[in-house]
């Protein structure tokens, strides 16, 4: 195989990503009643990168071979906080941001001790911490209201030089700063090795623990810029349990359509954010061939259940039936 | 040993008195080794002598009980695999350490990438990785290729690379080749040969007395947990060193064998070219009624997988498969131990095969009968109750009751717990994984009693041993695997430990493989 | 590192087992709350209240059941709030149609819950997809056909009779129907986990699925049967909750997610499967709804009420629920 060929096979899942969004884009573009304008493309990727962030959260995780249900709560505990603080002179706006990106933080971080240090499963732990976020959320918004710096917002969710929408350029933005370092730290690579094989990585002297802690931590401060955006995008606060849930829901959807593996060790970022992006775009392209909104959660369900069937058919390979019961 | 410490330089590496017990079995007493640079070592000895454990230690896997390690003539102790390579002991293990998602380059820097600005280095990383692939002699891998994408034998030339990438002073290669091709094992021959020329210390183990014969220029032989004697290569004869190799004292009493008739009967079990993936090939043998006969070899020659197949575990066999001279589907460990197969596998692990720890003794032994002892799918407790009491009485299970967790029995009667839960099924044909590994002696003992008794009341008997004493004790016939399939079949008075371990090492039958 | 498994912890005797300290802790926590509750108000400890409580503990009772046969799995079902969704309208559309619908509204509720069990189980057992996953995803597809079938629109149908009557009428004087219910499906579920084969299969699969294949056990198919139990239950409980308010809401299943894992695991049922017995549920049961009610009773917001669940079930899952730490 020559070189290009071996980038391809490691990019396989991500590229298929970047098809699938391509594809069902451009159908979605083609057939939108006003066509390819700044406009559309504005508010599909201020959508878009709502989910994208949370994917990114989940793909963190995820990577370790563990899962993080409540990164939706933490989307919507800081989308709360956000409304709170994100107010005033640019100084206390900067102060804001800098406390909603904090409680993003700490809320990973204390997933990660608890999955990590206290040895619970994934799963359950972080559904209860979910209901913990949740319960906060609703303490500082019992009922939707709130504002935001609204300079500040419109400025993250207009666009720049009249063409570009400036939430894509925030994403690309943290893709660089946090993504693209974890990815190639020590860390980042032990986080790989463990989620792939944790016997091996012990083997190697991987520091597994430290690996895993900053994955659960990075994603809780992605899962914040996320709730921070929400905010931008509609200036208030609220305590949504339903919006928590389809977000947790649909970072998982997003994951597997962006080809990061369940089981851990493979994927990357990039490619949960195509997955998110298409994943979205396959929910609106029901508004442009006119279908019932109504029908939009059963289709952007059964295409969840479909992306993770699709996973199974490794099965079908195993010739030891003992491999089942992994 | 009084050399004195003033007059010679210590040697590379030293081990004192080191020990090693788990549980109660021991796995190493008071081994020395010392090795020196510029030189391969050669480490032999059968299954369970200790081998594995020596090298566990070596490289910081498990920490030994007792004694000492001298790197340099310093002592050194290691708490972690890195810790060992850090300190310039490293350790190829059987393809256990590769990340299968990861690149070859990702592997080779694993546990010390180059670093620039503070992240991973990726060209410098590749440099390195073409680097020790080359010395590896594994220049057609290529460096950003995945594991999980490369076929066996390359991965084993990746660890050796791996291993290289660290800088050992000391490469310890644990059947370094044993996934090799000949062309491959040739090519790593010239590449060790190379590193001992550079002033490396290799230690090698390998089961292949030709490889021995041409690599090595010192080996110890290892029995029972103790190092036996070390040499210069080529002044003992394979034979000598068969013999060093054996040398046990039995250890238990084995029940007499009956007579064999020759019975004209089909036999109750039967393979016709049994094969499947690359693991099995071409097995072909019969056991009759009545006939304990048992699986020889080095571990991991196929003998597992040919116990699994035979269970219906394994997808994809090839061959057929007779049972009573009737052609059998076997697809499943239930359709196995239906009542007209009756087949039934004492499992290899009996924590995670074999028993349900956590349960106890009572819903274990019912566990493989549920379904006769049931109407309805409600269980007849009485029914139970008597078929329980039958077997504990039997196999004289000993335990505070049967409803203590199974996890709370000794290994031994944990042991009998997982013979009895299936011989409640009366099966006709039993299977049997190493059933006495790391149980006492009593209870071995009872064991091939038992199992005498089984077949002298008509069962069949297939029995798959790492312990020679036991396959020489209990069988009527031995058939010895190698790489996959059986080389040899011995009987009766020609079941000895010389033409066991040497049908098992595969130097006196015919070759097998061409030559490396 | 494969030679280094350590001996499972002794586990003590039956007859110690039955003080599991889980379980007793759960019911140590239930007085302390009856105490607690007492100093708020008088009529805490009153029989009429307590009655009360049992009753709407019942409706999670019956939830949690099927709950409980998952987790004893090593599986979990996050299906349930549309599960209990389902169950509830898809009765209360059945009421819709004349008679024959009056009759069959319970069992065609049940039988919803039961198809979205199936395709669970489907999932689990055959295709190897992680419970959690397949689960949410089902629960996504039950929500959104819900969604169509009621155009975005609560649900106008309402229960039956023989539905209001399960959930709020008294076949014997003083005891709640609901709170019978509940009996009998407890005692059925300890019938079935103590002495039928399909119980001894799941606690079997739960501790070590490949021993119990490799005992003959076909366990895929327990695995689907016990995905399709949990999502009959969780319809069952829906059609009492249906009927118990008279008729069926959209979110109505959404605040038993937590509280069943919850109940279950608070019981003594360790989440990674094959111990746990329905003593320690029940005592979950009542543990929860007790601590739902006093939050209540002290006017404790929603907020407050999702922090205090989320960090009694951690700090019981840190006591209790711990994975070995030689991974």
């Amino acid at each position: 195989m020559s070189e290009w060929r071996y980038g391809l096979n490691e990019q396989r899942g991500t590229l298929m990503a970047v098809g699938i969004f391509l594809v069902m884009f451009v159908i979605y573009v083609s057939n939108h009643p006003a066509g390819l304008t700044a406009n559309v493309v504005q508010t599909a990727s201020n959508k878009g990168v709502l989910l994208a962030f949370v994917a990114m959260a989940q793909t963190l995780v995820v990577i370790t071979a563990g899962i993080d249900l409540s990164v939706g709560m933490i989307f919507i505990l800081t989308n709360a906080l956000a409304s709170w603080l994100v107010l005033g002179t640019p100084l206390e706006t900067a102060f804001g941001v800098f406390a909603v990106l904090a409680t993003g933080l700490a809320c990973g971080a204390l997933n990660g001790l608890i999955v990590i240090y206290g040895r619970l499963q994934p799963i359950v732990a972080t559904i209860a911490t979910g209901a913990v976020f949740f319960g906060i959320a609703l303490l500082l918004r019992p009922f939707p209201g709130g504002s935001v710096n609204e300079d500040l917002a419109d400025m993250m969710t207009g666009r720049i030089f009249g063409v570009i929408p400036s939430s894509l350029v925030a994403l690309v933005a943290i893709v660089l700063l946090i993504w693209v370092p974890f990815s190639r730290s020590v860390l980042g690579r032990a986080a790989y090795a463990s989620g792939s094989s944790e016997v091996a990585a012990y083997m190697s002297g991987v520091p597994i623990r430290r690996a895993k802690f900053m994955a659960y931590t990075l994603s809780g401060l992605l899962a914040s810029i996320g709730g921070l955006f929400l905010t931008f995008f509609t200036y208030t606060g609220e305590a949504a349990l339903a919006s928590g849930n389809a977000y947790t829901l649909f970072s998982i959807a997003s994951v597997v359509l962006g080809g990061v593996s369940l089981f851990g060790g493979k994927g990357s970022a990039i490619g949960a954010i195509f997955g998110a992006l298409a994943f979205r775009t396959i929910g609106d392209l029901l508004f442009v061939f006119d279908f019932d909104p109504l029908w939009q959660p059963l289709f952007q369900g059964v295409v969840l259940l479909v992306a993770v069937s699709l996973g199974a058919f490794g099965l079908f390979r195993v010739r030891n039936r003992l491999e089942w019961f992994g | 040993m009084t050399i004195s410490d003033a007059s010679a330089a210590p040697p590379l590496f030293r081990m004192d008195g080191v020990s090693k017990r788990y549980g109660g079995v021991r796995a190493l007493e008071n081994a020395e080794l010392t090795v020196e640079a510029g030189r391969i070592h050669a480490i032999l000895g059968e299954n369970g002598a200790g081998k594995s454990t020596l090298i566990k230690i070596m490289a910081g896997v498990v920490a030994p009980d007792e004694g000492r390690m001298l790197l340099e003539g310093n002592p050194v102790s290691f708490r972690s695999p890195a810790e060992a390579s850090a300190a310039g002991v490293t350790c190829v293990f059987q393809e256990l350490s590769l990340i299968p998602d990861l690149s070859v380059a990702d592997n080779i820097s694993i546990s010390n990438p180059p670093r620039r600005f503070g992240l991973i280095d990726r060209r410098a990383q590749r440099l390195i990785a073409e680097e020790a692939l080359a010395r590896a002699g594994a220049d057609d891998v290529h460096p950003r290729a995945l594991i999980k994408d490369l076929p066996l034998s390359r991965r084993q030339l990746v660890e050796i690379a791996k291993a290289l990438a660290w800088k050992p002073r000391i490469l310890i290669l644990d059947e370094g080749t044993s996934a090799l091709t000949a062309a491959d094992v040739a090519k790593v021959f010239s590449v060790l040969k190379r590193l001992r020329a550079e002033g490396l210390a290799l230690l090698y183990i390998s089961h292949r007395m030709h490889e021995i014969a041409e690599l090595a220029d010192q080996c110890t032989v290892f029995r029972n947990g103790r190092n036996i004697l070390s040499f210069a290569a080529g002044t003992r004869t394979d034979s000598e060193i068969v013999e060093m190799m054996i040398g046990r004292e039995y250890s238990s009493a084995f029940p007499p064998k009956p007579e064999r008739a020759t019975d004209k009967a089909p036999p109750a079990l039967e393979c016709r070219k049994l094969g499947w993936m690359d693991s099995l090939r071409d097995i072909s043998f019969a056991v009759g009624k009545g006939e304990v006969v048992g699986l020889g070899g080095l571990d991991g020659q196929g003998q597992r997988e040919l116990l699994l197949a035979l269970f219906g575990v394994l997808r994809g066999t090839t061959g057929s498969v007779l049972v009573d001279g009737k052609p059998v589907a076997l697809e499943s460990p239930k359709a196995a131990s239906d009542a007209e197969v009756g087949m039934a596998l004492i499992p290899e692990d009996r924590k995670t095969e074999g028993l349900m720890l956590p349960m106890t003794v009572r819903e274990n032994l019912s566990f493989a009968v549920l379904d006769r002892i049931s109407s309805g799918g409600i269980i007849d407790r009485d029914k139970e109750a008597r078929l329980i009491d039958d077997m504990v009485k039997l196999l004289a299970i000993k335990s505070d009751g049967i409803d203590v967790p199974v996890g709370a029995l000794s290994g031994g009667n944990q042991q009998k717990v997982v013979i009895a839960k299936w011989l409640m099924r009366q099966p006709r044909i039993i299977l049997l994984n190493d059933p006495t590994r790391g149980i006492d002696v009593g209870t071995k003992h009872e064991i091939y009693q038992l199992l005498r008794r089984l077949a002298d009341a008509g069962a069949a008997i297939l029995f798959y041993s790492t312990d020679y004493d036991e396959l020489i004790g209990c069988c009527d016939r031995v058939l010895v695997v190698y790489d996959g399939g059986i080389v040899r079949e011995l009987a009766d008075d020609d079941i000895t430990q010389h033409a066991l371990i040497a049908s098992a090492l595969n130097v006196e039958g015919k070759t097998m493989e061409t030559a490396a | 590192m494969s030679d280094t498994t350590r001996e499972q912890p002794m586990t003590p005797p039956k007859l110690l087992r039955r003080l599991d300290p889980a379980i007793s802790t759960a019911f140590a926590c239930i007085i302390l709350l009856l105490v607690i509750g007492s100093f708020y108000s008088t009529s805490f400890l009153s029989p009429e209240y307590l009655l009360q409580q049992l009753k709407v503990a019942s409706f999670l009772g019956v939830i949690a059941t099927g709950m409980m046969i998952v987790i004893l799995l090593g599986q979990i079902d996050l299906s349930v709030p549309w599960s209990v969704a389902v169950g509830g309208m898809m009765a209360c559309a059945a009421a819709a149609y004349g008679p024959a619908g009056e009759i069959l509204a319970i069992p065609f509720g049940i039988l919803c819950g039961m198809v979205i069990g199936l395709a669970n189980g489907i999932g689990v057992a055959y295709l190897r997809i992680p419970s959690m996953i397949i689960t949410l995803a089902t629960n996504a597809v039950a929500q959104g056909l819900m969604v169509v079938y009621t155009g975005g629109f609560s649900p106008q149908d309402s229960a039956t009779s023989a539905m209001r009557y399960l959930a709020t009428g008294f076949l014997l004087p003083g005891v709640p129907n609901a709170v019978l219910i509940w009996a009998i499906v407890g005692a059925a579920a300890v019938f079935v986990l103590t002495r039928t084969t399909f119980g001894r299969s799941v606690y079997g699969i739960g501790n070590r699925e490949r021993a119990a294949y490799l005992s003959g056990i076909n366990t895929r198919r327990i695995v689907l049967i016990a995905f399709v139990v949990s999502g009959a239950l969780s319809a069952f409980g829906g059609v009492l909750l249906a009927g118990y308010a008279s008729k069926a809401a959209q979110s109505m299943g959404d605040t038993y997610l937590l509280p069943s894992i919850a109940a279950v695991v608070l019981g003594g049922t360790s989440i990674l499967g094959g111990r746990g017995s329905y003593l320690g549920t029940v005592a979950g049961v009542i543990l929860i709804t007790l601590l739902q009610s006093i939050l209540s009773v002290m006017q404790m917001p929603e907020a407050g009420r999702q922090i205090i669940y989320g960090v009694v079930i951690i700090a019981m899952l840190l006591l209790y629920g711990r994975s070995p730490a030689n991974r």
